[in-house]
């Protein structure tokens, strides 16, 4: 195992006209990592993925990917270094079918005759194969969710960014997301927004807690579900 | 000192001119966010309204002051119904509509009254600063061009009609909850921003030869002042106008006009690209 | 029927209905109505070149007719310089094409989004419009040849059989060059769209987020887009010059880039051969117009637009392509994997 962080932010700072969003986030995740990231609503959890995929410059501070400064790149780049996100609003090409949603992930990265298994395969894995010539638009939610799952691990990322996968689904379709992410966690590394805390339980190692932009605590989840101050950011003055 | 005097006022009548054609597409793109582009046509049934008059005895200033814009409001009641009310929302269609719009009031026009160039004299009087005269018409424009900007924002910002449009405009459905129709104010204000590019044909008619495809050469002007004006009606204007207005100027006094208009041109293209948003995307942020 | 028109046998189709046509049509008819026809491939090609851009990789340019003339005057000029044909047209498509690579990069990288490129593309093509056309004094020539101003360049040559320049083409041999180049122009691009790069493109067109996610540069397939459409634009605008043996500012114009808009959206926004059709068919429309006076071609122009954008929004293949649809029930579900 290298010694290399697979991802890190130093310092990172994202100021928004008088909105403090990100402060001063010292964060790291090691290869073959899965970490979820939660928090109460207008922590910067969102703001703070989209410095880590370039879609968001900076104020100040770096991000990290194996060593190599990504901060502020240009937004096809961290695809290209082996970072796949998956958007909190679904973002898929809607008039096109599941298939070809999955083949242009697969495409970019294998040539075309391995692309065309890749693409076969991936739809099999997230179990989507009795759709793949489904208008990707007209699915339902928690369909379109799994497409977006299956078109991220299609390219093979060593590093997959998803921001509430689970959102929008019913208690099955979230056990079974669960289990699609405890999988593809055996070969690649995971960073994952949630709110839903018993979806986090699921799947969790470790949890980073982010309040006001900042990182509160990390720690185990039993660890960070009992901690007193993360009862409070989230539950105000109540216990839970 | 004299010259640069004349320069001054040069200067000064070129941005009340961007200033005079493009509020009507400022309140329309401002407000709306619809890009009209028979505006031009606008403009050029403006100019024929205040010509006709005058032939029918109206005195000139009433021919431009009030008949051009009231004809052309009532014109713009008529496509927002039918036209415009349809495509809310669909910006580059709502673009192809009134594109197809343009076509036929030039068509329409032309086949009316044939392609014979009309025209109004510009009223008499000039004075003169050293060896060169200034008509009197082109400082009526600049006064006026001044007094547009200051009654359009009184409109807005001291009536209640001007809040309520812009309440709609930010937020429509909320103020159909306040039981406001958004319909209405959609209606009034495309209509007032056609009379607005009707009062500018009207205003304009002495100064240029009136033919029924005159719109398209103050479209490409009003559009590019608008735009690169960015989203405040007033502060956008003003300054595209006035960045715009000097270096077509000052372009023109080093060459040709011809090449003023491309400066302007130029100096659009290259802004546009520094701020996408228009001038008052970045600066003057939240100004009406 | 959306499966059948995108797979390779609708290309093939089209293509071979199109060598019949062009191989029988000089039997069939006079030089003149040959001539008329010849101008309809010729504005067909323009056509093309927006739809490409447009409808597949959704760049909304307001002034095609820049690369048009462009093409138009480069041809013009080169040939009156260098007295042989073959350079000449290579630069008719090059420069345009240079330009559309200059123009596209400066829009592009600057992530402008529709709108701003409408008006952009818009104001260049005006921008072209009133510089050349105040160049008439004699001192505006490149090498030998006079820009012309708003007169025009007059008595342009023809292109010849490449490297003899006594030798022109005659009317059916320079149909044949325009219909055969529409006809592999058309070929060449249905393969590309059917292409990796293609897919590319229009997945861009579809979610341009989703596509830079993926690890697409979406400004470098914009640009190799839009530069496409540059050069067809610019051989369109060559064949132009030829066709008439005289070319003016009226290339540039606001009224020409409209007219490309029409044609598109009457065709049909996303197909190939849908503004073809459109073309030829508001072409042929405005000159039956022109031979009457009840009707203003402006009007009658303005009115179709309108009556398109509102009722009949897709044009007129993708709308027929629905009606048949809808007769004949069921889907012709060819897949679409390899």
């Amino acid at each position: 195992m290298s010694t290399v962080p697979l991802i890190e932010t130093r310092n990172l700072n994202m100021r928004f006209g008088g909105v403090h969003a990100t402060r001063d986030v010292n964060f790291k995740l090691s290869d073959g990592e899965l970490r979820c990231i939660i928090g109460p609503n207008g922590a910067g959890k969102s703001t703070f993925f989209k410095q880590l995929t370039g879609q968001l410059r900076p104020t100040s501070g770096q991000v990290l990917f194996r060593g190599k400064d990504i901060t502020g790149c240009q937004p096809h780049v961290p695809a290209r270094l082996g970072i796949g996100i998956k958007t909190q609003v679904p973002s898929l090409f809607n008039g096109l079918s599941v298939w070809e949603n999955v083949w242009l992930s697969a495409c970019r990265v294998y040539p075309k005759a391995k692309a065309l298994e890749v693409t076969r395969d991936t739809l099999e894995r997230v179990g989507l194969t009795h759709l793949q010539k489904s208008t990707t638009g007209l699915l339902a939610h928690g369909q379109r969710q799994w497409v977006e799952l299956a078109v991220v691990i299609a390219a093979d990322p060593s590093l997959i960014l998803l921001d509430e996968p689970a959102a929008g689904m019913s208690d099955q379709e979230v056990r079974r997301t669960a289990d699609l992410i405890l999988e593809i966690n055996k070969s690649h590394a995971l960073i994952v927004v949630e709110h839903d805390m018993s979806f986090i339980r699921m799947i969790a190692k470790m949890v980073t807690v982010f309040h006001q932009g900042a990182i509160l605590t990390e720690d185990l989840p039993d660890a960070v579900m009992n901690n007193p101050t993360v009862r409070q950011v989230y539950l105000g003055k109540k216990a839970a | 000192m004299d010259l640069a005097l004349i320069v001054s006022v040069q200067v000064l009548y070129a941005i009340a001119t961007l200033v005079i054609i493009s509020s009507g597409l400022a309140v329309i793109f401002g407000m709306m966010r619809v890009i009209n582009l028979a505006h031009g046509e606008f403009l050029m049934l403006g100019a024929y309204s205040a010509i006709f008059a005058t032939k029918a005895g109206v005195n000139l200033w009433i021919a431009m002051l009030v008949v051009a814009p009231i004809c052309v409001g009532l014109f713009g009641i008529v496509v927002e119904r039918l036209i415009i009310r349809h495509l809310y929302g669909r910006m580059v269609d709502t673009m192809l509509a009134t594109w197809g719009l343009s076509l036929l009031c030039v068509g329409l026009v032309t086949s009316v009254i044939g392609n014979t160039t009309s025209g109004v004299s510009t009223p008499e009087g000039s004075f003169s600063i050293g060896a060169y005269s200034v008509s009197f018409y082109t400082m009526a424009l600049i006064v006026i061009a001044v007094v547009l900007l200051f009654a359009i924002r009184w409109v807005l910002r001291s009536t209640d009609w001007g809040l309520i449009a812009r309440g709609t405009m930010q937020n429509p459905g909320m103020a159909d909850v306040l039981g406001i129709s958004p319909t209405r104010v959609y209606s009034i204000t495309f209509a007032v921003g056609a009379a607005l590019s009707g009062l500018a044909g009207g205003l304009l008619a002495p100064v240029s030869g009136v033919v029924p495809t005159m719109g398209g050469s103050f479209i490409a002007k009003a559009f590019i002042t608008v735009i690169g004006g960015g989203s405040a009606i007033l502060a956008g204007t003003v300054s595209a106008s006035a960045l715009f207005g000097l270096i077509n100027q000052l372009a023109t006094f080093i060459t040709t006009p011809v090449f003023g208009e491309v400066a302007l041109f130029i100096a659009a293209v290259v802004m546009l690209r520094m701020l996408p948003q228009g001038i008052t995307g970045r600066f003057f942020k939240g100004s009406l | 029927m959306t499966a059948f028109r995108e797979s390779p046998w609708s290309a093939v189709l089209v293509m071979l209905l199109g060598v019949m046509a062009t191989l029988a049509i000089p039997q069939w008819v006079d030089d003149f109505a040959l001539i008329q026809i010849t101008i309809y491939v010729v504005m067909a090609i323009l056509a093309i070149s927006q739809a490409f851009i447009w409808g597949f990789s959704g760049i909304l340019c307001f002034g095609q007719a820049s690369f048009f003339g462009l093409g138009a005057y480069t041809y013009a000029l080169a040939v009156v310089n260098m007295g042989e044909s073959t350079m000449p047209v290579l630069l008719a498509i090059a420069l345009p094409g240079l330009f559309a690579l200059l123009l596209g990069y400066f829009m592009f990288y600057g992530r402008l989004s529709d709108v701003y490129m409408g008006v952009i593309t818009l104001t260049v093509s005006l921008i072209f419009f009133n510089s050349v056309n105040s160049t008439a004094g004699p001192e505006w020539r490149i090498g030998n040849a006079p820009l012309g101003g708003f007169n025009g360049i007059p008595s342009i040559p023809p292109i010849n059989f490449p490297g003899n320049p006594e030798d022109p083409l005659d009317a059916i041999a320079f149909f044949y060059l325009c219909a055969f180049s529409l006809i592999a122009i058309y070929g060449g691009l249905r393969w590309l769209i059917s292409s990796r790069i293609g897919h590319v493109i229009v997945a861009i067109k579809e979610n341009e987020q989703r596509a830079t996610l993926l690890g697409f540069d979406a400004r470098a397939f914009k640009l190799f887009a839009f530069t496409l459409g540059g050069c067809i634009a610019g051989l369109s605008g060559c064949f132009f010059a030829n066709w008439g043996s005289f070319t003016s500012p009226t290339v540039f114009s606001l009224g020409q880039s409209a007219q490309i808009i029409v044609w598109v959206i009457v065709g049909g926004l996303g197909t190939l051969v849908g503004p073809i059709i459109g073309s030829m068919a508001i072409q042929w429309l405005t000159t039956q117009i022109g031979t009457q006076q009840t009707f203003n071609s402006n009007l009658v122009l303005g009115v179709i637009l309108v009556v398109f954008v509102l009722l009949v929004p897709k044009g007129i293949i993708p709308s027929l392509g629905d009606v048949l649809q809808k007769l004949f029930g069921k889907k012709v579900a060819k897949g679409e994997d390899a």
